[in-house]
């Protein structure tokens, strides 16, 4: 078992101090439990949205540390054909291309949800995203929420649609107390929607060319209103197609933020011919790491990115970048299972502890930051190896992904995650992983991780990354603040000396 | 009068057991099949065959 995860075993006996233990790893020092007001949610975000999304690790980067989200595959069937989809794979809406997820009927995957609540009592949020569209085939996506949430009733229902049958279906979704939708959105332009949609089926016909995008961004449009108006929180998802949509994903997002979508997620297009798909099979490339991140960097100021996404498979269970789905696949899931509220009860009471502990101490860490080093001094990017909590705690040599975290005088904030696995980097199979890693890490001249090997390390430091193991088990803020300040302080205290 | 589905390439998505004016079609076993009695080529509910308009893979849904 992993220390980011907590069985419900480990809960039975728990104290808050095992649950400490569990999570921070036998290594961990008391925490400061300093109390502190600051419950706020990140400054760019409105009081009340982030009160409601808090929680949400798909949503929310600091939830993503203590809460987990499962996907169940239970609607496959779809009303549009999408060039970057080939339909015996994944929906790329929101999983990653290329992966088949176990089909349910609404009944095994209520079985299914019930058996992950009870052994990760972190899961908050059930989601039902492709392959297929999740408002297309309602029926099905309604009656696994509806088994689910008699159970759990204080779980959070979300789904992800193209936006072309869900305005049917708002009443529905407004009954079922669903907050949060995802909308897949690519463009406002039927012509440019003409290139990245064949075709689609409304209204009993198949719909192709501008016409077909121009009911689809139609429909999407109205989804979005009757969304935003009914209550129920927006996030849109743009694939960015190099050539096709890249400069038009700024008009999406002035669009989509100016009819209330509370974020924008700008995901990249992946392709390759051996998905079968049309853009894979014509050589239609997905945009460069530095591509992508000047159209999220040209739409920051607009809908707010949400620069955690890590696309994960669409059955994924676990936080952060764990996947335990295949520990729960239908033929392990029992033919009986009970809810058992407790576990997660005892986790929820924990982790608000826990996270009032560590504000505090970003807090604390932060003012320290600004009283010692100058406003001007050049902000640094410091690599993090983390299984979640909150906490610099995985083996350098255990990660495939890494947290990116800026920090200056100003604070530390969290910018991007990178993969070191063959995923988003393109690297070929049986690439040296620490020269992977050491490509992953451009730009990033230190990582934060709990332990590393002295060959690593020293690999590393040839590359020109310190590699640090001196913070292990901390919070991750406090800790980069730490760095930034031994690195950037000096000076000050030759002054004040 | 009816139409059959090209069983190696259907998907097992559905759509056309939601859009089938007359519950034609059906799943067994590992993919659907259309129920040559209950077919009508949709004939009186629209103006094409539903299965093979909503159908993502091309020629799977086709006259017997
Ligand atoms: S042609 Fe129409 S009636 Fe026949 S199976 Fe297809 S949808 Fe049903
Ligand atoms: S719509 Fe086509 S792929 Fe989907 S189940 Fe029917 S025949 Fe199979």
């Amino acid at each position: 078992m992993t220390a980011g995860l907590v069985t419900l075993g480990s809960l039975k006996v728990a104290s808050r101090e095992d649950l400490s233990q569990s999570i921070t790893g036998p290594e961990a020092t008391g925490c400061k439990a300093t109390a502190c007001g600051s419950s706020g949610g990140p400054a760019d975000m409105d009081p009340a949205t982030w009160a409601r999304v808090k929680d949400h690790p798909c949503y929310s980067e600091e939830a993503h540390h203590y809460f987990a989200r499962m996907h169940v595959a239970v609607a496959p069937a779809c009303n549009i054909q999408c060039n970057y989809c080939n339909r015996k794979y994944d929906c790329s809406n929101e999983s990653r291309p290329g992966v088949v997820s176990e089909r349910l009927t609404p009944e095994q995957a209520a079985r299914k949800v019930i058996a992950v609540a009870n052994e990760i009592p972190q899961l908050s949020v059930l989601g039902i995203a492709g392959p297929g569209d999740a408002a297309y085939d309602w029926r099905k996506t309604k009656e696994t929420f509806r088994l689910v949430s008699a159970q759990i009733p204080d779980i959070k229902l979300c789904l992800s649609s193209n936006g072309l049958a869900l305005p049917d279906h708002i009443d529905d979704l407004v009954a079922m107390n669903i907050d949060h939708v995802t909308l897949t959105i690519n463009m406002l332009d039927p012509e440019i929607g003409a290139k990245i949609y064949p075709w689609i089926f409304h209204d009993h016909q198949r719909l192709t060319g501008i016409e077909a995008s121009r009911v689809l961004h139609e429909r999407q449009m109205l989804s979005l209103d009757l969304l935003v108006a009914r209550g129920i929180l927006v996030k849109v998802n743009s694939v960015l197609i190099p050539g096709i949509n890249d400069a038009h994903l700024l008009e999406v997002n002035r669009e989509v933020k100016r009819r209330g979508a509370f974020l924008h997620n700008i995901m990249p297009l992946i392709s390759d011919p051996d998905h079968g798909t049309h853009f894979g099979l014509t050589g239609q490339r997905g945009p460069t790491a530095a591509e992508l991140k000047a159209v999220q960097d040209a739409c920051e100021g607009g809908a707010k990115l949400m620069r955690h996404c890590r696309q994960c498979r669409a059955d994924a269970v676990g936080l952060l970048g764990q996947d335990r789905g295949q520990e729960f696949t239908m033929d392990l899931v029992p033919e009986q299972v009970a809810y058992d509220p407790a576990a997660r009860a005892a986790w929820r009471d924990w982790v608000a502890h826990e996270r009032e502990d560590r504000r505090a101490a970003v807090a604390e860490a932060e003012a320290a930051t600004r009283a010692e080093v100058a406003p001007q001094e050049q902000p640094l990017l410091v690599a993090v190896c983390t299984q979640g909590g909150g906490r610099i705690n995985q083996h350098f040599g255990h990660a495939s992904e890494f947290r990116i975290y800026e920090v200056d005088a100003r604070g530390v904030r969290f910018v991007t995650h990178r993969r070191a696995d063959n995923y988003c980097t393109g690297g070929a199979g049986d690439e040296n992983r620490l020269a992977q890693v050491i490509r992953t890490l451009e730009g990033v001249p230190v990582i934060l991780c709990a332990r590393i090997g002295d060959c690593p390390r020293d690999d590393l430091a040839a590359a020109g990354i310190e590699a640090i193991d001196t913070h292990a088990h901390d919070y991750i803020e406090p800790a980069v603040a730490a760095v930034y300040r031994a690195r950037k302080a000096a000076p000050a205290a030759t002054r004040t000396a | 009068m009816a139409l059959k589905i090209i069983k190696s390439q259907c998907t097992a998505c559905g759509a056309c057991e939601f859009e089938c004016p007359n519950a034609a079609v059906k799943f067994k076993g590992e993919s659907y099949i259309i129920d040559a009695a209950l077919c009508t080529e949709c004939v009186g509910h629209f103006p094409k065959p539903q299965c093979a308009a909503v159908c993502p893979v091309p020629g799977t849904c086709v006259p017997v």
